[in-house]
């Protein structure tokens, strides 16, 4: 149980897609304007994650590993370079999923979300997922817990941004760096700040 | 000072739109504001009126600050003067020269050698501070055409108490720079950023330079002396090694290598009742910061740890050493940066406190961690804000629709 814990707590915090390793950049940067935008994007990234995560790994272990059709009685198969294609293939058909439930039952996110929601098929921060739990071999309820942690960590990031360009409506940005340039630094400061977890070993 | 009057008068023609020094009206008008009341008052409605303004509430801090400047000279002295006693070693180049000028003998129980000795490593960091950082102010006054106000007052005083002794003055310069411009000018000025100006000069400085910001050799002004900070020789040796290199007290008082302004808690007190009594400061996250710190503080206590040392260290250590009290007093309740709804500031307080003992026991990359809590709050505060403000707005349409 700890164990799972630590792990929740360090891709949550300490190994934060947004703001450590600078994932899903694109979404992060152009969805944060409104909270309530970003905190419906967010529980979309969350579900997301928390479901191709665990599936990749399924598939990844049943399927992709070296051996792993042994279940079939075919032995030696290595089907790992196709991973990438299969990875993004689940992520898809999720997202599709995921939109057409919002068109259905929440419409007016599903409107404010735009074509920001399709865009989560390529936002990196998902992919990045999937492949980080196949390069640090999580087992099936480790990714579970991997890929709702890490997709609450980046949705933090994101909702905890569009505070602070909501609040940045008071501020006088000099020309040139009004919009995306102040965005990054925004961004950069927030990565400051998030250095305090770096370091911690759970 | 009618004189004085008469001349800012004189000359504020030349200084209108439209006359020949048109651009350089907002340094007239720095001027002018900082000696005397501004001249403009409000005409028409509201009808609330209230002497406070950014000049008065800025300069207050600064009163505030007055027993940690005094108390950042005498200790830094005082820990020098302990350490050459001890060393046999002495001042050189030209503070020095300089000290021995005015009589300096080195002697650690001598209050004015302390206080002498002090000021000559504070003082240069405090005025480049306020040279460089007044200078980027300035520019971006003049060019943007808005006021060079008193916000930088309070900036240039924090930033220089929160330096160890022996920082380099072109680091301080560095720090400063980023503090001033990334921190607040970019965005638009005073009131208009979303983190502490000195914090993030402080914090760019750690990161960008950690040899000399962080460590076991810098608190103490006398080369090749090595004072650990309380806290860095709680992370390696636990409750005993704290007790055996000093007591509670000293920490209260201020006695202990640590950043210059920041160690004694005592005199931050001080400014805690200024700030509390005039009302400048916010009560509210001062307490639940305070909460904050003691209650995770005791809980880790309670826990014990037979490998993390730090869980030893109980709530009224946590308290008076570090960085703790300063950051809670004067940066925790800053009022651009911090959470402005009563309710968002209980929160606000409370993960500040948390956050700092968080950094300090359970992270073992950095022993202080006061300045990057305080900064994790001020991104988070925005978003609280906005979260209370939903709330309210969300009950009280219950009573309208009801």
């Amino acid at each position: 149980m700890e164990h799972y814990l630590n792990l929740l707590i360090r891709s949550i915090f300490i190994e934060n897609m947004a703001l450590a390793f600078f994932l899903g950049m694109c979404t992060f940067l152009a969805v944060s304007k409104k909270v309530d935008t970003a905190i419906g994007l967010g529980i979309a990234v969350v579900v997301v994650q928390t479901i191709t995560v665990p599936v990749n790994n399924l598939i990844y272990k049943f399927f992709l590993k070296e051996g792993a059709l042994a279940w079939l009685g075919l032995e030696g198969t290595n089907l790992t370079f196709i991973g990438l294609i299969c990875y993004i293939g689940v992520i898809a058909a999720m997202v599709q999923l995921l939109e057409m439930v919002l068109d259905r039952f929440f419409p007016s996110l599903y409107n404010s979300l735009g074509i920001f929601l399709p865009l989560i098929t390529v936002n990196c921060a998902i992919l990045g997922g999937s492949l980080f739990m196949v390069e640090r071999d999580y087992n099936f309820s480790e990714s579970i817990v991997f890929g709702f942690g890490s997709g609450l960590g980046w949705a933090l990031a994101l909702v905890a941004l569009a505070g602070i360009r909501e609040k940045m409506k008071y501020s006088d940005v000099p020309v040139g760096l009004r919009g995306l340039g102040i965005t990054f630094m925004i961004a950069g400061l927030m990565a400051m700040a998030f250095m305090a977890f770096s370091g911690i070993q759970l | 000072m009618k004189l004085l009057r008469n001349l800012l008068d004189k000359y504020r023609p030349h200084f209108l739109p439209g006359s020949k020094y048109e651009r350089l009206y907002p340094l007239y008008e720095a001027a002018d504001s900082f000696i005397y009341t501004p001249g403009e008052v409000t005409a028409g409605a509201p009808h609330v009126r209230d002497s406070i303004d950014l000049k008065r509430v800025m300069i207050t801090v600064v009163i505030a600050l007055i027993p940690c400047f005094f108390m950042a000279m005498w200790n830094t002295g005082y820990q020098a003067n302990s350490a050459m006693q001890f060393t046999g070693g002495s001042v050189e180049g030209w503070r020095g020269v300089l000290l021995e000028a005015l009589g300096y003998t080195a002697d650690p129980n001598r209050f004015l050698d302390n206080l002498l000795l002090g000021a000559a490593w504070f003082v240069p960091i405090y005025l480049v501070t306020n040279i460089v950082g007044g200078l980027w102010e300035a520019l971006f006054c003049l060019v943007r055409r808005h006021e060079l106000n008193e916000g930088f007052l309070v900036t240039g005083s924090l930033f220089p108490l929160i330096c160890p002794p022996t920082l380099p003055l072109w680091q301080v310069a560095l720090g400063i720079s980023f503090g001033v411009v990334i921190g607040k000018e970019i965005f638009g000025g005073t009131g208009k950023n979303f983190l502490n100006p000195a914090l993030t000069g402080r914090a760019f400085l750690f990161f960008a330079y950690p040899a000399q910001i962080s460590g076991n050799s810098v608190w103490t002004a006398v080369d090749g002396v090595s004072g650990a900070t309380v806290l860095s020789q709680a992370a390696e040796g636990g409750m005993q090694a704290v007790m055996k290199a000093n007591s509670w007290f000293d920490a209260f008082v201020g006695t202990i290598p640590g950043s210059m302004g920041e160690t004694s808690a005592l005199a931050c007190l001080f400014g805690a009742a200024v700030l509390l009594f005039t009302g400048i400061g916010a009560w509210r996250i001062m307490l639940s910061g305070l909460l904050g710190a003691v209650a995770l503080s005791s809980l880790f206590q309670l826990i014990g740890s037979t490998t993390n040392l730090m869980f030893e260290l109980g709530p009224h250590w946590h308290l008076v050493i570090g960085g703790f009290a300063f950051g809670l007093v004067f940066m925790a309740t800053d009022p651009v940066s911090g959470a402005m709804t009563p309710e968002g500031q209980w929160l606000y307080g409370f993960l500040i406190g948390t956050m700092c003992i968080l950094i300090r026991v359970i992270n073992p990359a950095f022993p202080e961690g006061m300045m990057l809590a305080i900064l994790f709050g001020n991104v988070f505060a925005p978003l609280i804000d906005q979260l209370v403000l939903k709330f309210h707005i969300k009950r009280r349409l219950r009573h309208v629709q009801g």
